[in-house]
């Protein structure tokens, strides 16, 4: 196999794109930006960028014909997917931004808006620690909290099993998820300096080193 | 723990980045992709970048300049100048702005508030609020970059943006504009007493000191300056040294290290003695005799 790793950025009109390929092509990796079929089904992994609203979000996956498409690539092929923001909280079931939504249903989960008070203000906007909760792939060669740039209003529940960090702004709130090879992190990457660049790097050699499982499984019988 | 932020004001004049003093006079102090760089590499947690001139001339912000800039910069970028539509909005995150900054517009269509919320969401829509004494010496808005009176209460407006779905007010004192003589900080902690939603303070920085004062006193989550970080070398890792001393959470993430250092009273670091760079130097030996 050819060292090169064949990324797509799903491009889908909310997601802040440029600030996502500037971290990878700083870091010397390879990718396409797209959301063309033929690019996406090519891919070893995808990232799931987003910026923005939740229902506008799906809908616009929905228009470019994206939701079954991204159901078989990482449910049924397996492929590793990274989502980001609001590309992790479109993984959930549904969310209740602006009215109940449907998300793409990859991993069991709601999003919720984030309750505040008097000293917790809402959006969560800045550096955060972030608690890595079991061996994560993703947070490998890092401090033991490293700090990462968060900015939502919504958040992410789901069964503790599938918790990768968490973090604290008045209450406990899922910063990263992860079932088998499909990863979700709350915060930006892209936009949390250093820690951020090992992240992507870290995610970029999970999939170096990753074989999907029913592969396996054919191989062996 | 969330980190209080250290934000630098980038407000950038005919595609330089200028010192503003009462939005009156500018000084140039150099090119806006320069400044990034630098201030990303010392560790900033956010870039403002202020298009003066869009909107005089009714146009978007430099896109070639947000994207150039977007390449240097692993820190959220808001942009602001003259924003006042949708597709506008959707052209500079196209181009690397992560947040979108309004004023003028806020003022005279407050939809675009709750529109732009709608399609980008809360997090990614910031009111930047101009704020001068009238000549009652009551705080009053002013748009048009500070040339127009609005009649309106900085407090009230907050709260009617934060009601729209604004997910940050930048509060600006125009009088204390380049002054360096710290923030308005009752006019910053009125506003931030009154809304639920994160308050950027700007305008004054000129000690860090005066970033402890708005972080604690006037009660903001994240301080803004432009002016006091262009004039000093690792001007962000020194602030953050202070701020740290002085019992406010920030994030460091430079190999910096500064924790020995002292500082005089005017904010700077404080030259070593003698005795101790003499002491740092290698053995000295004299010229080596065969």
């Amino acid at each position: 196999m050819s060292s090169q790793i064949d990324v797509v950025v799903i491009d889908y009109g909310v997601g802040n794109i440029l600030s996502i390929t500037n971290a990878l092509t700083t870091l010397g990796y390879d990718f396409v930006v797209s959301n063309k079929k033929e690019d996406i089904t090519r891919a070893q992994a995808l990232i799931l960028p987003g910026v923005g609203a939740f229902n506008e979000a799906m809908q616009n996956l929905q228009q470019l014909n994206l939701i079954e498409l991204l159901r078989e690539e990482v449910l049924l092929k397996e492929k590793p997917l990274l989502g980001i923001c609001l590309g992790m909280q479109v993984l959930a079931e549904e969310s209740e931004e602006n009215g109940i939504h449907r998300g793409l249903g990859l991993i069991p989960g709601r999003v919720i808006k984030l309750e505040g008070d008097d000293v917790v203000r809402i959006p969560h906007v800045g550096w955060n620690d972030v608690v890595a909760w079991k061996n994560s792939p993703l947070f490998l060669n890092m401090e033991r909290s490293p700090h990462f740039y968060f900015d939502h209003s919504y958040h992410f529940i789901c069964d503790r099993t599938i918790v990768a960090g968490t973090t604290l702004h008045g209450q406990e709130i899922v910063a990263a998820v992860q079932k088998g090879n499909i990863f979700g992190v709350q915060f930006h990457p892209e936009k949390s300096q250093n820690n951020g660049l090992r992240l992507y790097r870290n995610f970029f050699n999970y999939i170096k080193n990753y074989h999907p499982q029913h592969v396996k499984e054919t191989n062996h019988s | 723990m969330l980190k209080k932020r250290i934000i630098a004001n980038l407000v950038v004049r005919d595609g330089i980045v200028v010192q503003s003093i009462g939005f009156e006079r500018y000084l140039p102090v150099g090119k806006p992709e320069v400044a990034v760089e630098f201030l990303n590499a010392w560790g900033i947690d956010e870039i403002i970048i202020a298009d003066i001139n869009a909107g005089i001339e009714r146009r978007i912000p430099d896109l070639q300049m947000i994207s150039s800039i977007s390449k240097k910069c692993f820190v959220p970028v808001t942009v602001a100048g003259g924003i006042k539509s949708i597709e506008m909005m959707r052209e500079l995150i196209r181009c690397g702005a992560d947040k979108i900054a309004i004023n003028t517009a806020a003022v005279e269509h407050p939809s675009l508030i709750s529109e732009g919320a709608e399609v980008f969401g809360s997090q990614c829509i910031v009111v930047s609020i101009d704020v001068r004494k009238n000549s009652e010496g009551k705080y009053e808005v002013f748009s048009r970059g500070g040339r127009r009176p609005t009649g309106l209460n900085p407090v009230e407006f907050a709260q009617t943006c934060e009601q729209l779905g604004a997910g940050e007010i930048i509060i600006n004192s125009i009088d204390r504009d380049g002054s360096r003589k710290g923030y308005d900080l009752s006019l910053v902690a009125s506003v931030s007493d009154a809304v639920s939603i994160p308050v950027i303070a700007l305008g004054g920085a000129g000690h860090p000191r005066h970033f402890v004062d708005a972080l604690t006193t006037g009660k903001a989550t994240a301080a803004a300056a432009g002016n006091f970080f262009h004039f000093c070398e690792q001007s962000v890792v020194l602030t953050k040294e202070f701020l740290t001393r002085n019992q406010v959470n920030v994030r460091h993430d430079t190999y910096a290290q500064y924790a020995d250092f002292l500082f005089d009273g005017g904010g700077r670091i404080q030259r070593r003695s003698d005795d101790e760079l003499q002491g740092l130097r290698f053995k000295f030996l004299p010229k080596e005799s065969i």
